[in-house]
This record gives structure tokens, sequence and C-alpha cells, in this order.
């Protein structure tokens, strides 16, 4: 839709589409504006060539996240290519070069139907493979260490099944997030998700195993009966106790009051669990640190238990091609009942009522004047306009390895792995392993998302765990033997963004029908968004009932139009997988 | 033809999909599939794996499976592949446990060591398992009782794995009396009397007689007894050799009655053929005492689990039935309290234990005196040991009768069951040589109860003080009329 054809007054003005803006499905006149290209903001999902570009725009832009000055900004973003032969890259960045003249003025706002997404992404993509050779040379400015060992690197592995050459050219297929996230089974979203009917959109995968590092090994932690039937690692007698600790905390029997101001660490060991038991549960299980509290971590252990065995052995699951896909989906609903989406516009200022303290109306980047009774903007917009919020950080690595940490039977495993705090890195590391049936990365590949509150930059924090676990250029100095299982890494991001966990953003002097939500913050799950989400909601629509389900597109038949489908139904019909009903979710199951 | 049958399997499809548990469907596909011209058994096979993994307790496709994987003759080695994913998935599954049980005796078989002709020629195939595969099973089966010490289906699997032995048929005692003329024979199983083939043959020339069993409430019985024609052997100054030929075992026992021996009998004692050892277990000591020490260790971590203290009683039994009796006993009485539902099964079963070990001792002493007071026993079973017994003290315990089975006990000459509850006494039925009978502060009420005592000849003493009974009036000349033998009345 072109800007013109806006309408100038909407009830709802909603800039970015994170998942805490999950779409208002009532029915009301709401306008999405979003500055970018893509949906999601922070938390979109890349095509790998689209990636590529946007590592393009971040080191040439000026902001997107807050930086803090002790960190300057050429640490914040650093990419290393290993395993891919120089010759390759070459060759391609020759070949897209003739395309990537028509780059230039793409700035046109765009209606946001997601089907016309992929026509966008293809020609972003022709940018994106040239761009790439700058962004190299850029991070090897930056970290000329690293370049180097790059190179020797580029020529030793020349016969590497896949190269750097075949990620750019396979790029389209697979979806790499900026966020890593899992989802509770039991979780609020994915309640969310059945409740609403977005979930006839969305196809999960489960993740199939939870490893931990320990004592500078993977394990793999059995959390349901049967890993601990099938386990190997566990004595007899462990897996008894484990087993009955696990029981005793479904049955949420009374804690011991005596708890009630000590650490769960603290309880663990007065259970008489054993060292290795007590590591499973409190990183792996609880995924708590040594000073959280008994109660929190019981119901952190709770809340792990209760997700385990709904759709399979394990509490988490995985939307196939990545987190981007659930804001979208959620557009995708809301755009069959009128929302309008508008990519690559953005707003440039509020027209306030200074007596009444409330927005009257925005002005867009093309000026034109939008009425609205409610703005909804994610805290990084507001940086944009003005208002800048120092918080903290988050440190993200992105690896595309060329095999699984811990190699099984099966290629296809979803592993999420922690690495508890001191074991490598300073702070607590979440790592997913992704295998190409998420369609995450291609076949033969595994896409390594790492995740931990930020000491330093993102480099400075993860780089040594991902040296210690991975065959890097670093871990190929001379003298050290690498162990010729570890997964060699082909390609890696490091960046950091803001951590949307710091509450605050509230009352910052703002337009009361002003509502800021926070970016995606670091912890695993989605609760602190759709709490968010649900809690935003409920101040522009107290009367309302937070995403109801919604009806059969097919069943819907507008006041005054002939019931034909209109071309946003035919779309949904064609993207919906089967439809199912009473609440399920669409899992993929990969059969062994 | 092919084209009606596929129809017919497509359309059971459909079926299953709508009532996958449908005995019926399941059936007719079977049916099907048996005809079809030209069968796709990996087709049926990958039907059963995807209803199984759906629900993997749906029996009725276990049974259309095994169909499937006899007619098809899928390897036995996969089978077991499939019955150890299902177990890894979930082994709270009879079916997948017992399927297995009955495909690692094919896969790795015991190598036989005992001669060949031990072997009873008409038993079935041999259920064992060779020795390094029941090491890998115990560990397997620990794993998941461990895991998960309430599902039962472990624990049977567990009590299958240590509990295969099978008795060998054979005749264990000839016994034989001058005075009667009178022949008993205990075997290693009831049999029946008309049926069964056996012959006596009487110092060489075989003998028509007339097999009966010990009361005529049982064809089957492990005792059976014959009468002598008059007259065969009662000079005591002949001796005699008797043969009790099994025909249908292919097995005999010889008995020598010699010159001035008034009876005779020719056995195997059970602690010879550590019989109720091997009612558990014919597994080497040392296994059985690891098994001990494991099961042990999840009691401590479990104390009062009930699967896991059966199995230590059984396995406590199973290695010595006489130095465990104490530990035994109070397991017993800790079942009673954690399982109170079943405390008369832990009770039934915890007399039998006590009877075994009583023989046991009594074997071991060489008397015929078994002496088992004061026990809370509530019923009575092996009577078919007692059959040399002469004295018997019951006195003291909780039994209400004495079933028709006590008439096993065809030397029994004493019988003392002082403060029980008897108020039956059927069992007490033609026992040539009871003479003195005590029975004190029982329940027995009326003269009817006493009645099978007329049957036995030589009673000469009967003691029923503190009965019910005693209370009715012409108690004493009713009695005097119904047991003309007693001679010495205690009312």
């Amino acid at each position: 839709m072109a800007a013109e054809d806006l309408p100038s007054e909407f009830d709802v003005v909603i800039l970015g589409t994170g998942t805490v803006h999950l779409s208002f499905l009532s029915g009301d006149n709401f306008l999405f504006h979003l500055r970018r290209s893509y949906y999601a903001a922070n938390w979109a999902s890349f095509t790998f060539n689209a990636l590529l570009t946007w590592i393009q725009e971040q080191q040439v832009s000026s902001c997107l996240w807050a930086s803090t000055p002790q960190v300057s900004p050429q640490s914040h973003l650093c990419v290393l290519i290993g395993g891919a032969s120089a010759r390759a890259r070459q060759g391609l960045a020759e070949e897209e070069s003739a395309e990537a003249e028509e780059e230039s003025a793409e700035a046109e706002e765009e209606s946001a139907e997601a089907e016309e997404e992929s026509a966008e992404a293809e020609e972003e993509s022709a940018e994106a493979e040239e761009e790439s050779a700058e962004a190299e040379e850029e991070s090897a400015e930056a970290e000329e260490e690293s370049a180097e060992a790059e190179e020797k690197s580029a020529e030793a592995e020349e016969e590497k099944k896949i190269n750097y050459a075949q990620l750019v050219k396979e790029g389209r297929r697979f979806n790499i997030d900026l966020v890593s996230k899992l989802l509770f089974s039991r979780g609020s979203l994915v309640d969310l998700l059945i409740r609403s009917n977005v979930s006839r959109y969305t196809e999960f995968k489960n993740v199939t195993r939870i490893l931990t590092y320990h004592h500078g090994n993977l394990q793999q932690v059995p959390c349901s009966r049967a890993d601990v039937f099938a386990s190997r690692q566990l004595s007899v007698v462990e897996k008894r106790k484990l087993m009955r600790f696990l029981t005793s905390c479904i049955e949420e029997t009374e804690m011991d009051q005596a708890y009630s101001n000590q650490p769960y660490s603290k309880y663990l060991q007065d259970q008489q669990l054993g060292e290795n038991l007590q590591h499973f549960l409190l990183h792996s299980i609880a995924m708590v640190t040594e000073d959280t509290p008994t109660e929190a971590g019981l119901a952190s252990t709770r809340h792990f238990l209760r997700s385990l065995g709904r759709y399979g052995n394990s509490p988490f699951l995985f939307p196939v091609y990545g987190l981007g896909e659930i804001p979208q989906c959620f557009c995708r609903m809301s755009a069959v009942f009128g929302g309008i989406y508008c990519l690559r516009h953005s707003v440039c200022c509020l027209i306030v009522d200074r007596d009444a303290n409330r927005c009257k109306a925005v002005i867009d980047s093309r000026g034109q004047r939008i009425s609205c009774s409610h703005f909804v903007v994610e805290d990084g917009y507001l940086e944009a306009l003005g208002c800048l919020f120092v918080c903290r950080l988050l440190s993200r690595a992105i690896l595309i390895t060329d095999s699984s940490v811990l190699p099984s039977d099966s290629e296809q495993q979803v592993s999420m792995v922690t690495i508890p705090p001191g074991e490598v890195c300073q702070s607590a590391v979440k790592m997913v392993e992704l295998c190409s049936s998420t369609m995450t990365c291609m076949p033969g590949t595994y896409l390594v998302h790492l995740t931990c509150q930020s000491v330093g930059s993102a480099f400075e924090d993860l780089s040594q765990l991902v040296t210690k676990m991975f065959q890097t250029p670093e871990s190929q100095e001379p003298g050290t033997t690498i162990d010729p299982r570890r997964p060699t890494v082909l390609w890696s991001l490091y960046f950091n963004m803001a951590d949307g966990s710091v509450p605050g953003v509230e009352g910052q002097g703002l337009p009361s029908n002003v509502h800021v939500c926070s970016g995606p913050e670091g912890s695993l799950d989605h609760e602190h968004s759709i709490k968010q989400a649900e809690l935003i909601f409920q101040r522009i629509l107290p009367d309302e009932e937070f995403c109801p389900p919604a009806p059969n597109p097919e069943d819907i038949i507008y006041d005054g139009e002939s019931p034909t489908p209109s071309a946003e139904e035919d779309s949904v019909k064609e993207a919906g997988q089967q439809e199912e009903s009473g609440g399920d979710l669409n899992i993929r199951y990969t059969t062994v | 033809m092919q084209k009606i049958y596929e129809a017919e399997l497509s359309f059971l499809e459909a079926c299953l999909k709508v009532n996958p548990k449908s005995y019926g469907s399941w059936h007719h596909r079977g049916w099907v599939s048996a005809r079809l011209p030209r069968p796709d058994w990996a087709r049926e096979l990958s039907l059963c794996d995807r209803c199984l993994s759906l629900d993997d307790r749906n029996f009725h496709c276990w049974d259309y499976r095994r169909m499937v994987v006899k007619v098809s003759g899928v390897p036995v080695d996969q089978e077991l592949e499939f019955s150890d994913r299902l177990i890894g998935s979930n082994f709270s599954n009879y079916s997948s446990w017992h399927y297995r049980s009955t495909l690692l005796p094919v896969l790795h078989p015991q190598t036989r060591q005992e001669p060949p002709h031990a072997s009873s020629p008409r038993g079935p195939q041999s259920h064992r398992v060779c020795e390094e595969q029941l090491l890998k099973e115990y560990e397997l089966v620990q794993n998941a009782f461990f895991t998960d010490p309430n599902d039962q289906s472990a624990w049977f699997y567990y009590r299958w794995l240590l509990g295969r032995a099978e008795r060998e048929e054979t005749i264990s005692c000839v016994y034989v009396s001058r005075e009667d003329e009178r022949v008993a024979v205990a075997f290693s199983r009831p049999i029946n009397a008309r049926c069964v083939g056996l012959l006596l043959v009487l110092d060489g020339q075989p003998l028509r007689v007339e097999w009966r069993s010990v009361h005529p409430r049982f064809r089957h019985s492990p005792v059976l007894i014959c009468d002598l024609p008059p007259g065969t052997i009662n000079d005591v100054t002949n001796e005699h050799n008797l043969t009790v030929h099994w025909t249908g075992n292919h097995t005999h026992r010889d008995c020598a009655l010699y010159t001035g021996r008034v009876e005779s009998w020719c056995r195997d004692t059970a602690t010879d053929q550590e019989l109720f050892r091997s009612e558990l277990s014919v597994e080497k000591t040392s296994v059985l005492q690891s098994e001990l020490q494991s099961v042990k260790q999840l009691q401590e971590l479990e104390p009062l689990n009930k699967w896991c203290l059966l199995t230590i009683i059984l396995l406590m039994r199973a290695l010595d039935p006489l130095g465990y009796e104490k530990e035994t006993l109070a397991h017993f009485q800790t079942l009673k309290e954690v399982d109170s539902m079943r405390s008369e099964y832990y009770s039934d079963l915890c007399c039998k234990f006590m009877i075994e070990n009583t023989i046991l001792k009594m074997e071991y002493a060489e008397v015929r005196v078994f002496s088992i007071t004061d026990r809370n026993l509530t019923s009575l079973c092996h009577l078919d040991q007692l059959l040399l017994v002469t004295h018997i003290n019951l006195s003291s315990n909780r039994l209400q009768r004495l079933p028709p089975q006590f008439a096993m006990l065809q030397c029994l000459e004493v019988l003392e069951a002082d403060n029980n509850f008897l108020e039956n006494l059927e069992g007490v039925y033609h026992l040539p040589r009871l003479q003195e009978v005590s029975l004190k502060n029982n329940k027995i009420s009326t003269l009817t109860d006493l009645q099978p005592l007329a049957s036995c000849p030589e009673l000469k003493r009967l003691d029923l003080r503190g009965n019910p009974v005693t209370q009715a009036a012409s108690v004493e000349s009713d009695l005097a009329e119904l047991l003309p033998s007693v001679t010495d009345l205690l009312l």
C-alpha cells in the first residue's frame, strides 16, 4: 500500500512488530509502522543474505543499541568466517555486482502482507551478497588477529564440504534469528497461540535434548522418566534420587520453611542428591544461579517439569523457520481482521496535547499526519525519537558449524545447552544448537546461538567458550592439539543487544497514551514479553479480552461484502498448514 | 482379488483410525492379510509401528504385530530392537517386556550343560536365556525399577528373569506299609489317578492295583495310594522289592521292604531337590547375591516400597531360606503395614515360607515330627512333603480348617492343633495310623464337623475341651456312637 493511500485516522498506531507488540485482534483499527523492511525489529529472523545486509547496516548506520561509553562500537559487531575459500567468495561478489546497482531507492513504504516479504527479501539478497565482502573487510580491520587466522584457515580447509559460497547460495532457504529463545510447552506463549488460534499458522519442533557443560565435558541432562531410565551416566541410585526429587517437586509438597531464606543451591545440597544431580537440577532444569532463593528455584523447576511431555520428551519447542515466525503469524492473523502494515515507514514526531498529556497524532516519515488514540512503540525506537535509555546489554553470538557439539545417532537433534557461570565464562551462557530441519541452517550444518549477560563486548564474553567447544581459527594455534571431533565454525557473528528486561521505561514523562514496550530480554522463555503485551493491551482496552479465539477466516462475512474470499484470506489459506481443532499445535516430528 | 482385499485393508485402516482398539477390526485385518495374494508385510509392520507409537499398550495391535512378524519372518533381533525402543520411550508396558521374554530365549538360548536325557522329552522348549544376556537384562530392568519403583511391569519382568526353574517331573517318594498292605506314592506335581500310566512291580511281578487319590474331593493329587491284595507282603520274615513305574514319563522309583521291618520308603528330600529354592531360580548364588545387594540398596532409598520388599524376600528365600528367616519375617510385617489391602495375601505367603522352613529343619534333623506353633499360620501347604510325618503340632495358630490335602499325611499318628479357629476337619480322612487328636479351644460346634474322624480306624484319644460342641446335650453318647474306637475322650 502506498503512503498516499493510508487513512489519516487510526485507533492505535504501533511502531515495530516485536513479540511484545503481538497483534491485538479485537477488530479495531490498527496501523503498524515498520521503520525497516522486515518484521519484528530486534525479534527478526533473517535469511543468511538478509542478515549480511543487516550486519552491513549496523556497521554503517549510527546506532541501534544504546551503546555505553566503555564499549566501542566496533566490538559490538564482529563477523568471522572460517572454513570458506577466499576465491569462492571473490567470484561470488563479482557475479552479483551487476544486480547490486538496484540497491538505491528502495525506501518506499509498502503495505505488509507476509507474502510480499519474500519478494523483497530476494531483492535485498542481491545487495547482501555484495556487501558481505565489505562486511568481512571491516570486521577484519576490527579484529586483525582473527583476520590473519582466518586467512590461514581458508587455505587449510579448502576441501571442507560446506564453504562460504554455498552458505550464501543456500542462504535463502533458512532463517536466522537475532534473538535466541525457546517456548515452554506449557508457557504463556503456547497458551496464547492456542487460545487465539494463531497456532494454525505456526509449526514447531521439539527440542530433543538438554545438555550441560560440566567439568569440561558436555553431558546430556536426564529430565524425563524415559531419559532417566535410559541414561548411562547415572548410577541406579542416582536415578532413584533424581526421580524422587522430581516427583516430589511436581506434587508441590509444602516447601520446608527452614529454606524460605536460603538459596536453592543450599536446598539441593541438603537433599543428598550428589554433586552431579545438583548441577543438573540447578543449572539445566531450574536454570537459576547459585544464589536464587529456594522458592524461586522450586518454582522454575516445576515450570520446567510441567512443560515436559506435553509435546515430546523435552519441555521446549522451537518454531520451524525461527522465532521471527511468531510475530509474523500474529501479524497475519491481525491482517485478516483489518490491521494495516507499513514496512520501511517510521514516525518522525508525535503531536502532543500538553494539557491532556496525550498524544493526538503522529507525523510519519513522509510527512503525513495520522491521528490516533494510542501509540505503542518499542523502546529501541524511542532512542531514535530522542529519548535515550541507558540499559543493560546482552552478548550474543551466532555460529554456523559443521557438526553437533555432541554427535548422536540422529543428525536432527535440537539441543539446549546450559553453561553455568564460572565454567568458562563469567556469566551463565545459554546455548541453543539447531539442526537443519528447523529451517534455520542448511543441511549438513548447525546453527548455534549463544546468549549471556554482557560483561564486556560479545566477543570478549563468548569467544573463549567458542574456542573451547568448537574449532575456530584461534583454536588452531600451533602447539595446541584439537579434538578432531569438535565441530568447525564455518561462520560466526558476535554482537551486543539491549536487554529488554530492564524495567523503568514507564513514567519517563511520556504522554499517557504512549505505551512503551521493551525489546527482547535475555531469558530463555517469553513470559516477560507476554506479560508486558497483556499489560499494554489492558491499558488500551481495559474491557476487552486479550487475544480471544479468532474465528476461522472462512466463516467471516464482512458487512456489505459478498462472501467471496478476499486476497488476504487466500493467502491465509495458502500459508496455514492443515488446520487442527482443539488447540493443537503443529509439531513436526523427525522420524528416527 | 488383490484389489478387493486391498480396498478392504484401506477401509479397515479408516476404521482403526476411529477406534484403534477395536478387536473386530484387527481380527478382520489379520484375516484379510492372510488371504491377500501379494501381501505387503512391510506396510503392515509399519502400520503396527505407527499404532504402537501412538499407544504403546494397544494389545490388539500387539497381537496383530506378532502375527505379521510370524508370517513375514521378521528377524528376531530386529524385533528385540523394537522392544528396546518401546521400552526406552516408556517402560511401563507389560506388552513390551513380555515380548522380550518370548524373544530372548530364541535369540540367546542357554547352552545346555546337563546331559540330554535329563531334559524331559515332551517338555516345551527351554525358557532359559544364556547368562551373558541375562546379566544385561538384569541391568536394564534395574534401571527401570530404580527409576520408578512403583511401576509393576518391570518388577514382573524381573520375577520372570529370576524365576525360570522348571521342576523335573519325578516320583519323589514311594512309601510302603506292611501292616496296612498299602503303598503311597508322591509325585512332583498333582496327577490324575485314573489317567496316569502307573505300574507297580512287586518282586519282579506286575501287580494289578487300583490307584486312588487320598481324598474323594480330588481327582488330581500329588499323592496317590493303593491297597495291595491281602496277604502279599504281610509276612514280616519276607523281604520285598517294589518298583513304581510312571510310564508316561519314563521314570520309576524302587523301594525295598526288608525282613523284620513294618514299613519302608525311598524318596528325594526337599533339601536334596532344593525344592523351595528352585521355585524362584536356578541362578548361580553369586548372581543372586549381587541382585539382592542392589535391591537392598533400593530398599534403603525406598523403605516402604512393596515391590522392593517382596523381591527382597524372594531373593532371600532363593539364597538361604533358613539363614534369612528373621529378616524375611520382619519384611513381611512391613509389607502388611504398607499394603494393608493385601495383608491376607502376605499372611498366606508368609505361612508358606514358614512351612517350607519347618520342613527343611525337620529334614535336617532327620525326624518325622513336624511342629509349627504360635506362628499365626492361616493356611497349610506343601502337605505332600509331609507324607512320612508321624507327629504334627499346629497349636496356637489361626487355622480355620484342616483341608482335604491333610489326608496326604498317611503316616500320621498324633495330631495336635490346640488353640486355633478350627471348625472343619475335612482333611482328617482315612488316616490309617491316627491314634491321638487334640483339638482344645477350637470352634468345632457340631457333631457333623467331627464326622471325618470316624474314618480313622485307630483313633483312641480325642481332646475336645473348649469347643462349642461340648456344650451340647448328650454329646458324650453321640460321640461314643460316632467314634466307637475312641477310649479316651476329653470334653
